[in-house]
């Protein structure tokens, strides 16, 4: 654990990401405490100005602070992105697994039908579960998760086809372990640092997703101070006061290039070939 | 390009299609324990739930409703819309011819933009142009198509600039320069986010070749060195980039659908939107579906030209 972070640290984008990764726990941590002011509370003798020594990002349409509501939705916005990607991660390591592990005309119908739902986008996709689940917060993380969950499940299962030959696989098999135990045990844990990698990337890509679902009114609904219904809300007076969109898009925009710059990082680091 | 691959490459894409239509139908039609209640509300009549349940054969076994549907969707007929009560079938093949000129547009620039600049990175590895590519690629992939597509409304279409419309559509019949000056920044919008993904591939392709053998016996050869480049590497690393086009495509649906929205483009991904909002199943099944398929078939397109141009590899 310290090694990797280590060698991440002399890596230039890992470095990046490393730092950038930082400073949004500490946003995530201490944002709400250090925040000027009450995200939600209206100032109608400030509405939409621009950045002042009272207002450092300035106010939106109802004289909220800006800079209080991104600190307060840093917290949302980041976990949310995990959620999703963790529902995606366990949904599709789990599918990966089983089909690899079981081989045959299984492992054959399982990647048939992984590799037709690959091609319905993620966007589409989760759209579709948000019209079953109704738009709000929680069920567009429901949704992305399932809709990484394919892409997931190829990687995992090319890991468990890579481990399966392996010897301690078959000494494991020949101890007489069973099914569950040997996928557990013996082939989940190759599967960390490729997933890891692939993940890190996810987690930029669903708070992404999450945001513009709550962009086109399928997730988070008002008040909440999620970034991408920021930008939503204010664009009806976005030539008024350009800082109610710019602000939230460089934090949404910030925050997917750590995630980036971290997944690059860690595939080098964790990768033995270029060890 | 073997006939057995091609048979193969066309039996996978029946499956797809078989897969996705079930998903799709599946999802939105048989998942929710009640469809009408879903449609209409809590506060429903029972008048008004019993005729949505007759207009969608809700009181069918979920197999009925499907072979139903996909009977229908066979020989073009997709149901009517519930909202507007006209057929779905046209409403959506003339949507998509209009997303079809944007997606198209919006291809050709990242073409002419993304390969140039991903090999420029490729040749002058670490040097300044390359790390300027790299890091405009990161700041691609990492904006949101809503973000980018707003921050260009906020600058481009400001009242007092009047540069481009910030919504509409044209068609081209009627007047080819408005309709292009309509189409002008959505087609930004997709071009920069795909141009960054695009970027990024065909340079470590380009690297990947520009460090293999045979590159480095042209150059030992002394052959001169932009025939080494066009002649050797880029041809070859130009076969991968025809699969990363048609990943793409699956990115450039998820923009199109945002990018519509946001300037009111009448395409298929905006009718989507607002069937979605209005939960009309029809339109949202016959959307989803058309979409879909696009992206399959695009994949399949790739397939087959990486199996022409490539010969090397045998096909089984």
């Amino acid at each position: 654990m310290i090694e990797v972070l280590k060698r991440l640290l002399s890596h230039p984008q890992g470095a990046i990401g490393l730092g950038l990764g930082a400073i949004l726990i500490l946003a995530m941590a201490f944002g709400p405490l250090v925040a000027p002011y009450d995200p939600e509370s209206f100032d109608y003798s400030a509405r939409l100005v621009g950045p002042t020594a009272n207002h450092w990002m300035g106010t939106d349409q109802f004289g909220r602070d800006i800079l209080s509501r991104l600190l307060w939705g840093a917290r949302s916005t980041v976990l949310l992105g995990f959620t999703a990607t963790l529902i995606g991660t366990s949904l599709g390591a789990a599918v990966g697994i089983l089909s690899g592990f079981l081989g045959g005309w299984i492992d054959d119908a399982i990647m048939r039908v992984v590799d037709a739902t690959m091609a319905i986008p993620n966007l589409l996709f989760a759209l579709l579960i948000v019209t079953v689940l109704g738009p709000s917060g929680l069920n567009a993380v429901i949704a992305i998760g399932i809709a990484f969950a394919p892409g997931m499940a190829r990687i995992a299962r090319s890991v468990t086809l890579a481990t399966r030959n392996h010897d301690y696989v078959s000494a494991a098999v020949a101890r007489g372990e069973s099914a569950a135990y040997i996928m557990a045990r013996e082939i989940l844990p190759n599967m960390v640092a490729p997933v890891i990698v692939e993940g890190t990337i996810r987690v930029a890509f669903a708070i992404m997703l999450l945001a513009t679902l709550s962009f086109l009114g399928l997730g988070a609904q008002p008040p909440a101070p999620e970034w991408g219904l920021m930008i939503a809300e204010a664009r009806g007076f976005m030539f008024r006061n350009a800082w109610t969109i710019v602000w939230p898009g460089l934090a949404i925009a910030t925050v997917a290039i750590a995630f980036n710059l971290l997944g690059d990082g860690l595939r080098d680091v964790l990768n033995p070939r270029t060890r | 390009m073997s006939l057995a691959y091609l048979v193969k490459r066309l039996v996978y894409l029946l499956i797809t299609a078989l897969v996705v239509s079930i998903i799709v139908f599946g999802i939105t039609q048989i998942l929710p324990a009640n469809a009408a209640q879903m449609l209409l509300g809590e506060f429903a009549t029972p008048e008004a739930l019993a005729a949505i349940e007759a207009r969608l054969g809700l009181d069918q076994p979920a197999y009925r409703q499907y072979l139903d549907w996909i009977g229908g969707v066979l020989v073009g007929d997709f149901g009517t819309s519930l909202r507007t009560g006209l057929p779905v079938g046209p409403t959506v093949v003339d949507a998509m011819s209009r997303s079809l000129t944007l997606a198209g547009l919006s291809l050709l620039m990242v073409t002419i933009v993304a390969i140039p600049l991903g090999v420029l990175a490729a040749v002058y590895q670490g040097r300044k142009i390359d790390l300027g590519v790299s890091l405009t690629s990161y700041i691609g992939v990492s904006l949101p198509e809503f973000v980018l597509a707003t921050l260009l409304l906020v600058w481009l279409t400001r009242p007092e600039l009047g540069w481009f419309p910030a919504s509409g559509y044209v068609p081209f019949a009627d007047d080819p320069l408005k309709a292009l000056w309509h189409l002008a920044l959505p087609v930004l919008t997709l071009t920069i986010v795909l141009t960054a993904h695009v970027m990024r591939m065909v340079r470590s392709e380009m690297v990947d070749v520009l460090h293999s053998d045979y590159v480095r016996a042209a150059d030992l050869r002394g052959l001169p060195r932009h025939s080494v480049l066009f002649r050797h590497a880029l041809r070859n690393s130009l076969l991968p980039t025809i699969t990363v086009l048609a990943l793409d495509v699956g990115y450039l649906i998820g923009g199109i659908i945002v990018v519509e929205e946001i300037f009111a483009f009448p395409g298929v991904g905006r009718l989507l939107i607002v069937a979605v909002q209005q939960r009309d199943l029809p339109l949202i099944q016959a959307g989803a579906l058309i979409m879909a398929m696009t992206y399959a078939f695009s994949n399949l397109l790739a397939d087959f030209a990486y199996a022409y141009l490539d010969r090397r590899i045998q096909y089984d």
